[in-house]
């Protein structure tokens, strides 16, 4: 038995990422100018960019798959990863964390995501998983003389593992009532054999893993204290690319190998929609620091984005991926202008801001007013067009909730510009502009803005 | 609908192909028990204050037996099981090496590879030196 060459055309995307995270790995012991290594990387981002719409197919004998999904999936991995140079490149410098390993791991973090949507295999999916998990558990303690990092990575560490532990437990019994990992050959079985208790167990313990990459609660506990003590521009990482990564997941795994119980599994997802988006705008209010806050409103957004797996329409799939595109330009938008502060961590650190840095404290209104969801930012489009398919659906009444929860969010996120045109500056503000964090931040204002003024352009 | 299915419901299949297995633990527990059975039953019992310490020809031990280890034994300890696994993976592939073919050849290249990669990355970043 020979075993055949597999096609690696569909795989290019994810074989240059590795490429270059793996190049990078030995430049570093090279180059003492780390912002080189940057430029590696963000050209490896953008070279896959370009081909990434050539690699449709299948290989691997039916494991990996590359087809429209999974591209708009690793289109918002890639524009994550660029983004999340470009606003790391002077602030890793300030935050004494200039370690070359910083870049290779978010390109490794990036290969496991985009596996993770490419997968049609639960032991392809669970390996693209534990890929970007150990990277983010890295990268979210590579602050590696401050205490809160180290912090941040134990715990997304334990917590992280006794998910990836779940995630196993639920694939092996799928595996042992099925026979097969295949998530397209499951759904076959699945039909056959009709609903048990086992299949019920096995689909739970999926969904709390998959839930935990997430954030959604019950299983949020991790974000909060994870996305105050990593960097920053880690955490604008962390709170866009494993999300996204997560919602693919989710997207494919249920939508085809749970297919018949979709019944089942949207009852507890409606649940845990409705608690998540309970806990992460109401707790939201409370906070007084502002990546403890935007913690607390990506659980929030998490929860937004469940309704449109729970609608169960294409309709519904669709707005969410929109969703998660907008959401990533928006939120990194947002930590990039924390990061832009010399010290932007605590909302008080923003009283007074328009009248001595007017641009900067208008750029992150724009930001803020999109993560509301005011118009004529990308946040209205966004909600707007995610409560439409849900409405189609038949969820009128989640949506109603949901528009609540929305109004609420919009107290803590109007706090910040409250704070930053309203009060009486405290003592004047200084920042750190660099090229590369102009960019990045140029970029998302025009996003958010473009999107928010022309809809056309993401949606249909 | 795979016949194997049918077989696999839970309850009514038993794994018979493993009953081997279970007889030969069954008898590794007989060997060790029976054994220290069979030489309780014999020996001489004449305990003294020697004979019972942890160490009986050794030094006697001291302080605590729960201390901080130093950082360098983990480092030690997972870059064995790093290249202790890359041994692990290359006995399956050597033994069927004939029948899998030059793509398989690739594979294991581009594995020992990857893993030299980072053997040179851990040799430059010193790793491997004590002090």
């Amino acid at each position: 038995m020979n075993i055949p060459f597999p096609d690696l055309r569909p795989v290019t995307p994810e074989i240059i990422m590795t490429l270059s995270a793996t190049a990078l790995l030995i430049l570093e012991l090279i180059f003492k100018n780390k912002g080189v290594l940057a430029f590696i990387g963000i050209l490896a981002a953008a070279a896959v960019m370009y081909i990434m719409p050539a690699s449709m197919g299948e290989t691997f004998g039916g494991m990996f798959i590359s087809d429209s999904y999974s591209i708009f999936f690793k289109f918002i991995f890639i524009i994550n990863l660029i983004l999340t140079i470009l606003i790391s490149l002077r602030y890793i410098q300030r935050q004494k964390a200039e370690y070359g390993e910083y870049y290779s791991l978010l390109l490794f973090a990036t290969a496991g995501m985009m596996l993770m949507a490419s997968a049609k295999d639960l032991i392809i999916l669970y390996l693209g998983l534990e890929l970007m998990a150990l990277s983010t558990y890295i990268l979210a303690g590579i602050k590696r003389h401050d205490v809160k990092s180290n912090e941040a990575a134990i715990k997304y560490f334990l917590l992280g593992g006794f998910s990836s532990a779940l995630l196993l437990y639920g694939i092996s019994l799928l595996y042992g009532m099925t026979t097969t990992t295949d998530i397209y050959k499951i759904a076959e079985h699945l039909k056959a054999t009709g609903v048990t208790t086992t299949l019920l167990l096995s689909m739970i313990l999926i969904a709390v893993a998959f839930l935990f990459k997430i954030a959604a609660a019950p299983f949020h506990m991790w974000a909060p204290d994870v996305y105050e003590g990593a960097p920053t521009s880690i955490t604008a990482f962390m709170s866009v690319g494993p999300k996204a990564a997560g919602f693919a997941v989710i997207g494919r795994v249920f939508y085809t190998a749970f297919q018949n119980i979709q019944t089942d599994w949207t009852t507890i997802l409606i649940g845990i929609a409705i608690l998540t988006m309970a806990v992460g705008n109401i707790l939201a209010i409370v906070q007084t620091n502002i990546k403890r806050m935007l913690a607390y409103s990506s659980i929030a957004h998490a929860g937004y984005i469940l309704l449109g797996i729970i609608a169960g329409t294409t309709e519904g799939l669709n707005a969410m991926m929109t969703y998660l595109f907008i959401y990533a330009f928006m939120n990194i938008g947002a930590f990039a202008i924390v990061i832009i502060l010399d010290r932007g961590e605590e909302l008080s650190d923003y009283e007074g801001l328009a009248k001595n840095r007017p641009l900067v404290a208008a750029l992150m209104l724009v930001f803020m007013f999109s993560l509301t969801g005011i118009p004529p930012t990308a946040g209205f489009i966004a909600k707007f067009n995610l409560f439409t398919a849900v409405i189609k659906a038949g969820y009128t009444w989640l949506v109603i909730i949901a528009v609540m929860f929305s109004a609420i969010s919009a107290y803590y996120y109007l706090r910040v510009v409250m704070n930053m045109y309203m009060k009486e500056m405290k003592q004047e503000a200084a920042i750190h502009l660099s090229p590369s964090l102009s960019l990045a931040i140029l970029i998302t204002v025009l996003m958010v803005l473009i999107i928010g003024i022309m809809p056309s352009m993401v949606i249909g | 609908m795979n016949p194997q299915i049918d077989k696999m419901t839970p309850g009514s299949y038993i794994p018979t192909d493993y009953l081997p297995v279970l007889i030969f633990m069954m008898i590794a527990v007989a060997f060790g028990a029976g054994t220290l059975l069979v030489g309780s039953l014999f020996r001489l019992r004449r305990p003294y204050k020697e004979k019972l310490t942890p160490y009986e020809s050794g030094n006697p031990p001291v302080g605590e037996p729960r201390y901080r280890f130093s950082i360098k034994f983990y480092i030690i300890a997972m870059l064995f099981v790093i290249f202790d696994v890359e041994a692990v993976f290359l006995y399956p592939w050597a033994v069927v090496y004939n029948k899998i073919g030059l793509y398989a050849l690739i594979e294991m290249m581009l594995f020992i590879v990857i893993l030299l990669v980072g053997y040179a990355y851990a040799w430059k970043k010193e790793a491997f030196k004590w002090d």
